[in-house]
């Protein structure tokens, strides 16, 4: 479903490769955590995925759609359907709770009947409900980084991108949300998880890739953090 | 999804963050009304000074006296001449007796030519053209045009044309126009742009404030009119309040100003103009907010949103 082709991300001439040479394919429903050192690559990669970032060389595959090569409109669909979760939230920071929602809804060109029923619904799913009209400055790290999960999920995607969710959280607040990942994967979401948290990994016990300065050096299937 | 449910949600957005944002908003609302009230009332002293051009204008003339003995047809004759000239814009002959009649009535408390003029009897006064052409600077070629006349034909019946006596004032007064016309719009067309800059800069500086909030809706996916939307909704609200508060301020301001305006423009008064040009007045200052406002969110969004 996701396939990365010998790719190759140079950001500027002369500087070393941030991702190199890497292929790597990922089924449906799996759970990746891709583990590494700082600068090991593993945004980088994370990023090329949603176009953010395209590659020097190589290329990225979502199915039969080749990402770099997409029109700004196929490229809008797709990250529609790539939930996408940051260790910094990035939630909205001027509308409430259920807008910040509700807005990932209204891109995609939902009703208004069904944005009504589908933000409490997931709300409910990370534990917010009663959080619905506050605004992200008014909650603690980790449940931003709940509404940030909800938000990635409202549009059901095939895919959830976890960008060290829990970088900025506490153990529990951290446990809690790799629980909340982990009954979205068994729902059959793929779920992307990158981290440098050795709790995290071996709490997940799924596949473990490991970056080392922009290259792949280990894939264990049934893995633990390793470095 | 229909175009008219994405109108309706951009449109909200646009008027929540709108509010929210209620310092940012403070601030451009202020700066766009001082650009509108510029704006205004460069304008409106445009006007001012466009009246007192053509109330200096209609001051100038040329004008042809005929002798005391000219028969009409010759006065006829030069009228007919005068008219064909494609540099008049209008001409008025008066008579023998207007010209008498006018004398007496502006020497009317001068007792001793009063008396002087009783005593020649006659009427002492010939008939007279005065000529008003279409710019001041085309009085020479209508002066030159009636002496060649004078010089070309015998008996023409013209006295005196007394452009000579005035050229030098009316020279003075044409480059006097132009220079002052020239300054105007010069001054205008500055001020204008200076506030146009300043309102432009202040809207990109709100929405730079959002430029994460921008980045952010592009991850989640958000075309670009759903991310372009909701800042020209602010844009817009940015140039009705700016606009509003401009005409509802320069009202007593003008009511202030409209007797001493009468003073320093000749036929000229302020607040007269501003309430008999409303219409088109409110058609400038909240037209050109929108436009405005609408014009610097679309430019300034423009350089955060990539996909």
């Amino acid at each position: 479903m996701i396939y990365f082709d010998n790719v190759t991300k140079i950001y500027f001439q002369g500087a070393p490769a941030a991702v190199a040479e890497v292929t790597l394919s990922i089924k449906p429903g799996e759970f990746v955590s891709i583990v590494g050192h700082s600068g090991a690559g593993k945004t980088t990669l994370l990023k090329m995925l949603f176009a953010e970032v395209s590659p020097t060389q190589g290329s990225v595959f979502f199915g039969e759609q080749e990402i770099p090569r997409l029109s700004q409109k196929d490229l809008l669909k797709l990250r529609r359907n790539i939930g996408t979760v940051f260790q910094d939230f990035r939630l909205l920071p001027t509308k409430n709770i259920y807008e910040n929602i509700a807005f990932a809804l209204e891109v995609a060109g939902k009703s208004d009947e069904d944005i009504r029923a589908d933000v409490p619904h997931v709300l409910e799913l990370v534990g917010l409900a009663e959080k619905i009209w506050n605004f992200p400055h008014e909650l603690s790290g980790g449940e931003q980084q709940r509404v940030a999960i909800a938000r990635a999920l409202v549009n059901q995607p095939d895919v959830l991108i976890a960008d060290e969710p829990t970088g900025n959280l506490d153990p529990i607040n951290a446990h809690d949300i790799v629980e909340i990942l982990k009954r979205i994967n068994d729902l059959g979401t793929t779920v992307l998880l990158t981290t440098h948290n050795k709790m995290v990994v071996d709490s997940v016990g799924r596949r473990v890739v490991t970056m080392d300065q922009g290259r792949v050096v280990r894939d264990d299937s049934h893995g633990a953090y390793v470095l | 999804m229909s175009a008219w449910t994405n109108i309706k949600r951009v449109t909200r957005y646009g008027l929540v963050g709108f509010i929210r944002n209620g310092f940012v908003s403070l601030a451009a609302v202020f700066i766009m009304m001082i650009t509108l009230f510029t704006i205004l009332w460069v304008l409106m002293i445009g006007a001012g000074f466009q009246s007192a051009l053509h109330w200096l204008t209609e001051q100038v003339d040329v004008t042809v006296y005929f002798t005391t003995d000219a028969s009409q047809a010759q006065i006829e004759q030069v009228r007919k001449q005068v008219v064909a000239l494609p540099e008049v814009a209008s001409s008025v002959l008066i008579s023998r007796e207007d010209a008498l009649a006018r004398f007496k009535e502006r020497h009317a408390n001068d007792q001793v030519t009063m008396e002087a003029l009783a005593e020649l009897g006659d009427n002492p006064l010939g008939a007279a053209l005065e000529v008003r052409a279409k710019e001041t600077s085309q009085y020479a070629s209508i002066a030159k045009n009636l002496s060649d006349f004078q010089k070309n034909t015998s008996a023409s019946g013209i006295d005196k044309i007394n452009y000579q006596q005035n050229e030098h004032a009316i020279t003075q007064m044409t480059s006097f126009i132009d220079a002052l016309r020239v300054f105007g719009l010069t001054a205008g067309l500055i001020l204008a742009a200076a506030a146009l800059l300043i309102s432009f800069n202040t809207i990109r500086l709100a929405i730079y404030t959002s430029r994460d909030e921008i980045g952010i809706m592009n991850l989640v996916g958000a075309g670009t009119w759903f991310v372009r939307g909701p800042f020209l909704v602010s844009g817009i609200l940015y140039g009705l309040c700016g606009g509003l508060i401009t005409l509802l301020l320069s009202y007593p301001l003008a009511l202030a100003l409209g007797p001493g305006s009468e003073g320093f423009f000749p036929n000229f008064n302020i607040f007269t103009y501003y309430t008999g040009n409303f219409a088109l007045l409110l058609l400038v200052v909240m037209g050109g907010g929108i436009l405005l406002g609408a014009l610097s969110s679309y430019l300034a969004v423009r350089r955060y949103l990539k996909t």
